[in-house]
């Protein structure tokens, strides 16, 4: 299987193509809906973020607690579309890869396209699977979110499948 | 008449907490394995054998098998010749939050649906039903909100034939899609009052799985099976393990329908005190 790291070429990027399964090693961080939310207002008011969007990662993800001797509680992926409306300006705004499970919007296909930008699915429903993955954790912003905090994860060989492709290609059709 | 401490009953919920959690049922465990021997495409058997190996990662870690550890659904049959020393609801509630604290599970209820701060572990939600003897029996579902999302009601007309209620659950699962953990386990509920289908759609998530189902289930089953959404939705014969209906008498003038769907982390567990 294909390894890739972060932060993720534009041609590394541009040669993925839809179905293929990746080992994904380097730097992610966990956003869901909040965060969406969060991050557009911040953008439209012109005010700072609180992490580098520029070929950034988002894993769209909300841990459970950390158990005790452990770097992550189950983690998997959340349904991806419920961020389908605030995603296309976080892409304008250098966003380069998302993932999470299930389908995507026209416009979301489309501003992958635009922008060059890839989307993963990886294994939905299987937190304690992917956990093994994960080699640090650490909130870095929005805390009084819980377990929806912006996380940024250290990952070794984390599994992917290419679902959406910078060329326009869904594995949903 | 019988006497039960409530003390011990947030003990028990304590434990049903870490049973539903960690272990999946079992009767789920043979449904997806019986899945993985039958599927043939290649996306469908990765899929699947990530969930089987997920869920022995799970046992054996002691992890939860998702990190949506779900919003906490009790079913509680309370026996009418029972005495409770003490608050039953309180109990449970207690029960869910130290479970869910102990075993380090997602603290994922908001107070406010629409002011969506410091997610919580509880309250859970109850549906009680009184019942003969001296015995309660809890049964704890953690509902995943990925799938509850996907839940569908409609008011059919009395005069609706069969072919449109199938027609609507089946539809119900398209659009589910990818979306919500394929393969799903579809409760329906039909009969009684918009609340009462939605309530019966949850509950027949909570029937064992296995080959005894109604002709309309089984029919349902292969008719959904046919759609080739297949597990995580990458194509695949096995888009459902089972469709389970209950139904309820209703009222001349109306045919309630709900459908509540499951992701394939479907967990449940029960205890009688």
């Amino acid at each position: 299987m294909k390894k890739i790291n972060t932060p993720l070429d534009l041609n590394v990027i541009k040669s993925l193509r839809v179905g293929q399964e990746l080992l994904l090693s380097g730097t992610i961080y966990t956003a869901r809906d909040q965060v969406h939310k969060r991050l557009t207002e911040a953008i439209k008011a012109s005010k700072a973020l609180p992490i580098e969007l520029k070929s950034a990662i988002i894993y769209y993800c909300g841990p459970t607690q950390t158990p005790k001797g452990q770097v992550i509680g189950s983690c998997g992926p959340t349904t991806s579309s419920r961020m389908d409306a605030f995603t296309p300006l976080l892409l304008a705004k250098g966003l380069k890869a998302m993932i999470g499970k299930g389908s995507r919007s026209k416009e979301v296909k489309a501003a992958i396209q635009k922008h060059k930008g890839v989307y993963f699915v990886t294994y939905a429903g299987c937190g304690a699977l992917l956990a093994k993955s994960v080699k640090s954790a650490k909130v870095v912003a929005y805390s009084d979110l819980g377990p929806e905090a912006i996380l940024k994860l250290e990952v070794k060989d984390f599994p992917l499948i290419v679902a959406i492709d910078a060329n326009g290609g869904s594995i949903y059709g | 008449m019988k006497k039960i401490e409530a003390v011990k009953i947030t003990k028990a919920v304590t434990e049903l907490v870490k049973q539903a959690s960690f272990f999946l049922r079992s009767d789920v465990l043979s449904a997806l394995r019986k899945s993985y021997a039958v599927e043939k495409s290649k996306w469908a058997r990765t899929m699947l054998k990530a969930i089987l190996d997920n869920a022995a990662s799970a046992r054996k870690e002691k992890l939860a098998i998702c990190q949506d550890t779900g919003l906490p659904v009790m079913f509680i049959q309370i026996g009418q010749d029972i005495v409770v020393h003490g608050n039953l609801k309180v109990a449970i509630n207690k029960g869910v939050e130290q479970g869910y604290k102990k075993y380090y599970l997602r603290n994922s209820i908001i107070s406010d649906p629409l002011n969506r701060v410091k997610p919580r572990f509880s309250p859970c939600i109850m549906h009680t039903d009184i019942v003969k003897g001296n015995k309660i029996k809890i049964t704890f579902l953690p509902k995943g909100f990925g799938c509850e999302n996907k839940s569908q009601l409609k008011m059919f007309q009395p005069t609706a034939s069969i072919g449109e209620i199938k027609e609507f659950i089946i539809k119900a699962v398209k659009d589910a899609g990818p979306d919500a953990c394929p393969p799903y386990v579809i409760g329906v509920g039909i009969g009684g009052t918009a609340d009462y289908a939605g309530i019966m759609a949850k509950k027949a998530l909570l029937r064992k799985i296995s080959p005894n189902n109604s002709k309309l289930e089984k029919d349902l089953l292969r008719q959904i099976n046919k759609t080739g959404i297949g597990p995580m939705g990458l194509g695949g014969i096995n888009t459902v393990l089972a469709v389970h209906i209950q139904m309820y008498p209703t009222h001349i003038a109306g045919l309630p329908v709900s459908v509540n769907i499951s992701c394939h982390a479907l967990r449940s567990a029960s205890v009688t005190l």
